[in-house]
């Protein structure tokens, strides 16, 4: 199959590979990029393990071709902290027990990271809402959904201090 | 007490050990997308295998072409059964002693059964080649139903086993029979229901479901021809097991193999048993010498690894006029699929079900369970239960209800006057268990009250008025359940898998400067071990949690054991981490004393150190005691500081919880929404707060899920309708329900922390606890029993079947 050039960047960082056009962009990234953070949980559009942020809209990159994903702008959960530390959300993640298995983590810290852009003062219900697209089968998401509303607390209380 | 050491309370917080909410040390690589799960891994050369798959339930493979597949450029190989033939592969054991086809040989029994497995050079190639392997079929007439394939001329289903009559279990005596398994006493509990003043009866059904776990199943297997030795990576809920057995199947010496299971995405269940896909991937890596990786995808997940339940439960309860128990019957019906496959130890084919008198003191009892073979997948795995235990309590919980029904008496009492009282623990059960402890009527009484349940019965009454006079659509349903686990698996004597008795190990180094590193037989699949079996080790031996490592799932360095399900880690090998510590305990107090210059007798253990006894001042820490191990030679002792334990514990522990669900339901849409849910959980001693709240919602979520909508549903042909998670119900954040946990502790007196373990718990209480809110709701216009899973069309339905929708 005939193979096309695709130029991303993802977390920053210039990429650019051939792929087939029927390649998804989750392949491309954990199988040719070594981006693992992502997961495949079902491939149909349903779990969301494998969300990532493309030109600052949550998707689910096993639906996303690779060919579409030309020139986008990509985050993952990898460039969310940095190697000084982690990002608030991953901190809140840890102190409130979001995670157990870890396998839908990286997704839903990155669908959460473009959740609290798009609503930096969500409500309990919210929160419900705007994660709905992604599955864990640990939690049962109480503790999910407490990680993220106390990280948008810290994220607004640093904002407000800055100012 | 000297100066420089700090108070008690002070020194014993640092060491975050036993009660202590620790955050897991996991989280640091999970939240930043460094966990290594098995499709992260990639090695050199690799190849990656896939699978033809049945489309019908039950037909002959009359040929398989692969020509046109094994054109492709880019496609190594296609095995088929007759490739696997002369390796005695095309056929493997199951954990219930039955074999399955490896890959279809001469027939095919279950829509998505193995047929052919192909290797590519990456995944698209091999997707690429599975569409063009021709298969020739010739379909068969397709059984899913327990009860007509054991009419006299349904279709034979097994050829394989033609005028077989004694099973693994006994003997067959039709043949879709598998087993007969029977407890308790016939006679006198036929006795007690002849004469009894009340008995109530019922069908219970338990459906099928799937424990789908967000990962996938999946292996890397890695044949090194230099060096013979075999490594495969997986998702094994078992790594050792697995490694005996595929030493027993491949004729490869059990050390030329080693088997590593990496970080696991969620098992429950579905990763206990050995798939052919694993089988596959080893012979293929064998064949061309390179890595090879097999993944599932969802839907060959929920198609064909590991089902749970397909329980149908006939129960008949008998009770004095004023409610009390006299007996219990019940028989199952139990539908295999088309092996039997299900992983419980040898001598039990139906698990613990017989645990099915649940928290009552039932004075007769009796069980028969019946297995069968359909056209359904093998399975029937623990889903985060205790072996067939969230069946039993399903079981006894809806029973329960019912008796009430037919007494006209309130749920709650008649449960508070069944109950087995504090005093009769340890308690016999009328079939076979001892129950180590339990206080079930503080448990009750502190739940009840919790969500105020006299007041919430008025509340019910007036509604019911209320919706008769026309003013509401909505009813209120109180969902109650108190369930007994049995868990902890399990004493050698009488529990094993495939021989390998049910025990677990903990093997402890203690380093130079005082930091340790414990190795165990178990594996975690989101539990947090690596957490909690610090904390166990940390309260034992004195060195804070923070300086411990756990490490597990590596068959080279670990221990033996048998791995992590049926909330067994920490019955078993929390006890074997404890009893380890307390040998590094034992001689570091030899070190102490022989530092002190006293007899060993002369110190005592005091949180962090040894100090002589009467002399605080006098003491050795554990680091001090540590070095010394290592550096002194100390007459008597060998140096170092390092100990083992193979733990066989010497019964099962018996964690139970009293689990209420009050829930409002639209009679017109058949729609629900959970108003409060509390879970109060006696797990014994509690060596993690914030994991156990953790595990209490996360089980009560997969309990919500089945109860309500959650279904592994098959149509007359054998298809499966539920293949993808747009049909299989998993809940989301929107629809799932908020929990409020609670406890009561009753130790385990048996074990050496007094731990039972919590992990399936809330799996086991909850489901009961929100269908019994269903039946509830409609209890007063006369609802009895209506299966699960109770969906809004389900629950619409039975609005409808009472006449509630004018
Ligand atoms: S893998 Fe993409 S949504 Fe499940
Ligand atoms: S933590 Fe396991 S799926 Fe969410």
């Amino acid at each position: 199959m005939g193979k096309m050039h695709i130029k991303l960047t993802v977390n920053g960082k210039q990429e650019e590979l051939l792929a087939e056009p029927r390649e998804l962009l989750i392949h491309v990234l954990r199988e040719r990029l070594g981006i693992t953070g992502p997961h495949i949980g079902c491939e149909t559009s349903h779990c969301g393990a494998c969300t990532v942020d493309m030109d600052g809209k949550s998707v689910k990159s096993c639906t996303v071709f690779a060919a579409q994903a030309n020139g986008a702008n990509i985050t993952t959960i990898e460039g969310l902290g940095n190697p000084d530390g982690l990002h608030v959300l991953q901190q809140m993640f840890k102190e409130h027990h979001g995670l157990q298995c870890g396998f839908c983590t990286p997704g839903m810290i990155t669908r959460a990271w473009r959740l609290l852009q798009e609503n930096p003062n969500p409500t309990e219900e919210d929160v419900r809402f705007g994660m709905a697209g992604n599955l864990c089968r640990c939690t049962g998401y109480q503790n999910i959904v407490k990680a993220i509303l106390a990280a948008a607390a810290e994220l607004n209380a640093a904002k407000e201090a800055a100012q | 007490m000297n100066e420089m050491t700090p108070p008690k309370a002070e020194r014993a917080e640092a060491l975050k050990g036993l009660g202590t909410a620790r955050k897991r040390v996991e989280d640091a690589r999970f939240t930043q997308g460094k966990g290594n799960y098995v499709d992260d891994l990639k090695l050199p050369g690799m190849l990656f295998g896939d699978f033809v798959r049945s489309p019908y339930a039950h037909a002959r493979v009359k040929s398989i072409n692969a020509d046109k597949a094994k054109a492709i450029p880019g496609v190594i190989a296609v095995l088929t059964a007759d490739d696997l033939r002369p390796l005695n592969l095309h056929w493997m054991p199951t954990l219930a002693g039955d074999v399955q086809m490896v890959l279809a040989d001469g027939k095919v029994l279950f829509q998505g059964q193995e047929v052919a497995f192909v290797v590519a050079e990456d995944r698209y190639i091999a997707a690429d080649a599975v569409e063009l392997v021709e298969v020739e079929y010739e379909e068969l007439p397709v059984v899913v139903d327990p009860f007509k394939a054991q009419a006299d001329d349904a279709p034979v289903l097994r050829e394989d086993l033609a005028g077989k009559t004694e099973g693994a279990h006994g003997p067959r005596r039709h043949h879709n029979h598998i087993f007969t398994w029977e407890q308790g006493d016939k006679d006198a509990t036929d006795a007690v229901l002849g004469s009894a003043d009340v008995v109530a009866e019922e069908m219970v059904y338990y459906h099928r479901t799937h424990p789908c776990p967000l990962e996938t199943c999946g292996c890397v297997a890695s044949m090194d021809k230099v060096n013979g030795k075999l490594t495969v990576h997986g998702t094994f809920q078992a790594p050792h097991a697995v490694r005996t057995v595929a030493s027993l199947i491949s004729g490869i010496a059990e050390h030329n193999i080693r088997i590593i299971s990496p970080d696991i995405g969620g098992g429950f269940g579905n990763k206990v048993g050995v798939y052919p896909g694993y089988i596959c991937a080893i012979v293929a890596s064998i064949v061309t010498g390179v890595p090879v990786k097999w993944v599932e995808d969802r839907m060959d997940n929920l198609m064909a690894t590991a089902f749970a339940r397909d329980y149908w439960m006939k129960g008949k309860i008998a009770a004095t006029k004023d409610g009390k128990i006299t007996g219990l019957w019940c028989h199952v019906t139990a539908d295999h699929g088309a092996f039997d496959a299900c992983a419980d130890p040898t001598k039990f084919p139906a698990g613990f079900f017989n645990i099915c008198t649940g928290s009552y003191d039932i004075p007769t009892a009796y069980l028969a369970v019946d297995g069968i073979y359909t056209n359904k997948a093998p399975g029937g795995v623990a889903y985060r239960c205790s072996f067939r235990v969230t069946e039993a309590a399903y079981f006894i919980e809806r029973m329960i209800e019912v008796l009430a029904i037919e007494l006209g008496m309130d749920a709650a009492e008649l449960r508070a006057k069944n109950f087995i009282k504090k005093e009769q623990f340890p308690y016999q059960s009328a079939l076979g268990w001892e129950y180590d402890s339990g206080d079930y009527h503080t448990a009750w009484d502190k739940a009840l009250s919790a969500v105020g349940y006299t007041e919430l019965r008025k509340e019910q009454a007036e509604r019911v008025e209320a919706f008769k006079r026309g003013e509401t659509r909505k009813l209120l349903g109180i969902g109650l359940c108190h369930f007994t686990e049995i868990v902890g698996a399990g004493p050698v004597k009488n529990c094993d898998i495939l021989g390998l008795g049910m025990f677990d190990s903990c093997e402890i180094r203690i380093h130079p400067t005082g930091s340790a590193i414990a190795r165990l037989g178990t594996i975690s699949q989101g539990q947090g071990h690596a957490t909690t079996f610090a904390q166990i080790l940390a309260s034992e031996i004195g060195i804070s949690a923070d300086d411990i490592t756990i490490e597990e799932g590596d068959t080279d360095t670990a221990p033996y054991g048998l791995g992590t399900y049926g909330s067994r880690s920490t019955p078993v090998a929390g006890a074997a981490t404890a009893m380890a510590g307390r040998k590094i305990r034992a001689k570091a107090q030899m070190i102490a004393a022989y530092l002190l210059e006293v007899h060993d007798n002369d110190v005592e253990w005091d949180i962090d150190r040894f100090m002589v006894k009467g002399a605080p001042e006098r003491f050795k820490t554990m680091k001090e005691i540590a070095f010394a191990s290592y550096n002194q030679a100390i007459p008597g002792l060998e140096p170092g500081l390092e100990a083992v334990s193979y733990y066989d514990p010497p019964n099962m522990t018996y964690p139970f919880g009293a689990y209420i669900c009050v829930m409002e339901i639209d009679v017109d849409t058949g729609e629900h929404e959970i108003r409060q849910f509390y879970a109060l959980d006696d797990c014994g001693t509690r060596i993690n707060p914030m994991i156990i709240e953790g595990q209490v919602h996360g089980g009560a979520t997969e309990g919500y899920a089945i109860a309500m909508g959650q279904e592994l549903a098959y149509d007359d042909m054998g298809n499966v309708k539920t293949g993808t998670l747009m049909d299989f119900f998993i809940p989301t954040s929107w629809e799932t329900p908020h929990y409020t946990t609670d406890h009561t502790v009753t130790p385990s007196p048996h074990h050496p922390i007094g731990a039972k373990g919590v992990g399936e718990s809330p799996n086991v209480g909850s489901v009961p606890a929100f269908s019994n809110a269903v039946h509830d709701a409609f209890r007063p216009f006369g609802l009895k029993q209506a299966h699960m899973p109770h969906d809004h069309w389900r629950i619409w339905k039975i609005a409808r079947d009472l006449g509630l929708h004018g």
